[in-house]
């Protein structure tokens, strides 16, 4: 019995604890590229530097804020920051919007050409973040570190095995569940939000009955900003903030977005977390899980790991591989905005 | 001015402004930007089938130039007789059981179809049992081989031939590649195979990274052979020293600027092939069908023409130009490191490159590989110059002048998505714009 209870703190602490943070980071990041994938139709190669961005602006306001001695008790001051991360955000967005993709749109422009015109957005805000705050680890992170430690998890039940909960990651779970909550709110309740999902289910019909399309691109610039503020932020608390990872998330955003087909938030959120856990999953050394559930004389010598924790970047691909050939349209297909 | 006067025009003007670097730099760093440039135009001609000819988005250039730097290792670099020893065998063994694997599973995949829905699970139980069985085979192989001296092999070696062969086998190695990923993600929405090639560039790269047994990992193969002879023997030579004695220049220089001269020839040598080969197809029936599927594929559905495989036939073409590039690009560094190869720098510059020079005409994309590269490298020390500049005004020890000369390297991010930024809006076609046929 021992054993597994042991076995399940030791998955929960490796596997389901990380896997629901990542799973929540992801799930913005491919929340964000299928807002504009639905309301602008493209993908946008640009949204991991708009993280990066808003990411790197919260850091600057936080440090602003640590210099003024202001801070958040237990949580990272970093929340505090946020909300004005947000904003600048936003901007940046809506000023993209306005110097950039507005006029590819008058032209009614190709989505390939979106594409490359995202690539030029990406290379621009990679080449400004790195000018602006340098291309090296920076750590925020402040506050208390931990939830629950490994060794408060022990005394209190007994096991052998540690569950850890860091703050970074309670953060990350709870922010997640009221942005998206709020989300679904707007766009399932209010009149401006079914205007939006209007839009991106028939363009033309929803121009006929007199929504303004300029005022939907604009609410698609702000959310898709919000989401790209939250998600960067969060990612950084959890891990720790680096230019170049965003380029990286790309992959796994994107497979995110497809999975759960693209265009779709149900289907976005779904796909962060079936990337997430199937990284974790995949690139998890079995040998201390088979070592209490096998009997002794059974226990593996190797670390009993699927794939090297090197190639989390492949899961993602192979899973996005799986879906392109066995259903291109995604899990929830058919269901836009 | 004629078209063909006006783009002889633009090559003299970019001929001059290497020319001009010689002059006021040295013919060492001209010479150097030079064989780049060329190698970017391969690289770009290699994009601009695929992207003019045919409107395919490849964001994994990285991944198919740097397997050419894997060929270049294979094909060159010596035998490591101790570790062939030790686990060569059972390495290829494993390798050839996941191929037989992949066979197998493809197989099964063909022979179940009267299964419908439920044929994804035979497969998949092949999949996952030739996987376990290549790792049983290949693992002890892998870590007898890491462990023989890592300090200086730890991996198997390579076949001892003459790197010019790598720049074909390269190209052979990236087009595989590309006929996977086509296969999978052609056919389907267009910017799937944007995100795809995307996924399947950076995990090359991380196979380049982590394999030790077959690339030495972020350990670096260096010391690769050279198709041209070292500047110590050059310096050697009786002819050199009495030449050089004749026009009063030092050898050393002498000797490093023919070197980079004779890789100048083999570079340009290809180039003008892959660019007489490129035009040929264009001009030809088959380079009009490409443009016609490209310009609108359900006319050119209707005439019968097959748009997916000749997608995938373009894909695999331009791609295997992008392999070639990749293998002479290690082929001049005389080494391969995993870890320089950059998205931004290898996947992302090249587009910048085809787009500025105009996508659709192959000259358009060499001169833009020529143009872009020239800046590329020459905006650091301009950048660092204007930020000089700018910043004199400030006093010697202020933060922010420092923070902005230690930073202002990353200015040429920017102007490079500044550029395609503006080329995009305002000259759409580029600097040599495809002909109309």
């Amino acid at each position: 019995m021992t054993d597994i209870l042991n076995t399940l703190a030791l998955i929960g602490n490796f596997i389901i604890v990380p896997g629901l943070a990542y799973g929540s980071q992801l799930a913005l990041g491919a929340l964000g590229i299928t807002m504009v994938y639905g309301i602008l139709r493209f993908s946008n190669f640009a949204h991991g530097e708009t993280m990066s961005f808003g990411a790197m602006a919260t850091i600057l306001i936080t440090w602003a804020l640590q210099a003024q001695g202001v801070s958040f008790g237990v949580l990272p001051t970093a929340l505090l920051a946020l909300p004005f991360g947000i904003l600048i955000t936003i901007a940046l967005c809506l000023f993209t919007d306005r110097l950039v993709y507005r006029y590819y749109r008058s032209q009614r422009a190709e989505p390939v050409t979106y594409l490359i015109v995202s690539v030029g957005v990406m290379f621009f805000l990679g080449g400004l973040i790195r000018f602006i705050i340098g291309p090296n680890d920076q750590i925020f992170s402040d506050g208390t570190r931990f939830i629950m430690k490994v060794q408060a998890f022990k005394e209190m039940t007994g096991l052998s095995e540690g569950l850890a909960i860091k703050t970074s990651q309670g953060v990350t779970i709870i922010t997640a569940i009221v942005i998206v909550t709020l989300l679904f709110w707007f766009l399932n309740r209010t009149r401006t939000g079914k205007s939006m999902r209007a839009y991106s289910d028939n363009e033309d019909l929803a121009l006929l009955s007199g929504i303004n399309p300029e005022r939907v691109v604009m609410i698609a610039w702000i959310i898709t900003g919000t989401l790209a503020a939250v998600a960067g932020t969060l990612y950084g608390l959890d891990k720790s903030y680096k230019p170049f990872i965003f380029l990286q998330l790309l992959l796994p955003m994107f497979a995110s977005a497809i999975v759960g087909g693209v265009g779709n938030p149900l289907g976005a959120i779904a796909g962060g977390f079936v990337i997430a856990f199937s990284e974790l999953i995949v690139t998890f050394a079995y040998k201390k899980v088979l070592a209490y559930l096998l009997p002794l004389s059974m226990a593996p010598e190797g670390l009993m790991q699927l794939l090297s924790t090197d190639y989390k970047f492949a899961v993602s691909f192979l899973i996005l591989v799986i879906v392109l050939l066995v259903k291109p349209t995604g899990i929830f297909s058919g269901k836009t905005l | 001015m004629s078209r063909t006067q006006k783009n002889s025009l633009l090559f003299l003007i970019m001929l001059a402004m290497v020319a001009g670097v010689g002059i006021v730099q040295s013919w060492n760093v001209a010479l150097t930007i030079f064989n780049l440039c060329l190698i970017s135009a391969i690289m770009s001609l290699g994009v601009n089938i695929q992207w003019g000819y045919a409107g395919l988005f490849n964001a994994g250039v990285m991944g198919f130039a740097a397997l050419g730097g894997l060929a270049a290792i294979i094909i060159s670099s010596s035998p490591v007789a101790a570790t062939w020893e030790a686990g060569g065998m059972r390495a290829i063994l494993g390798l050839l059981a996941g191929l037989f694997a992949i066979v197998i599973g493809i197989f099964t995949w063909k022979k179940t179809v009267t299964l419908e829905k439920k044929r994804y699970w035979p497969t998949m139980v092949v999949a996952v049992v030739g996987y376990a069985l290549m790792r049983l085979i290949i693992d002890p192989a892998i870590s007898t081989i890491e462990a023989i001296e890592p300090a200086k092999t730890g991996y198997l070696g390579g076949f001892n031939q003459p790197i010019l062969l790598s720049w074909l086998v390269g190209g052979i190695f990236a087009a595989a590649a590309a006929w996977v990923v086509g296969k999978i993600a052609l056919g389907l929405r267009s910017d799937y195979l944007a995100i795809a090639t995307l996924g399947i560039s950076e995990i090359i790269i991380y196979f380049l990274k982590n394999e030790d047994w077959l690339t030495r990992g972020v350990k670096n193969v260096t010391g690769l052979p050279r198709p041209v002879p070292y500047e110590i023997a050059l310096q050697q030579t009786a002819w050199l020293q009495s030449w050089t004695d004749n026009f009063g220049l030092s050898i050393i220089e002498a000797s490093s600027i023919l070197v980079k001269l004779s890789y100048a020839g083999l570079f340009a040598t290809v180039l003008v092939i892959i660019l007489w080969l490129s035009e040929t197809a264009l001009r030809s029936p088959w380079g009009r069908m490409m443009r016609a599927i490209r310009d609108n594929e359900v006319a050119a559905s209707a005439m019968g023409k097959n748009i997916t495989w000749r997608h995938l036939q373009v894909f695999v073409l331009g791609s295997a130009v992008i392999g070639m590039a990749g293998a002479m690009l290690t082929t001049l560094d005389g080494q391969f490191t995993p870890s320089s190869y950059q998205p931004l720098r290898f996947t992302f510059l090249i587009w910048v490159m085809v787009i500025v020079g105009g996508s659709g005409n192959n000259f358009g994309a060499v001169l833009g590989g020529f143009v872009i590269w020239f800046f590329w490298i020459e905006a650091e020390p301009i950048g660092l110059q204007l930020m000089d500049l700018i910043t004199s005004g400030m006093d010697e020890s202020s933060p922010l002048r420092a923070h902005l000369l230690e930073n202002a390297a990353h200015m040429r991010l920017m102007t490079m998505g500044l550029i395609l930024l503006l080329v995009l809006r305002f000259a759409p076609r580029g600097l040599i714009p495809e002909k109309k046929r």
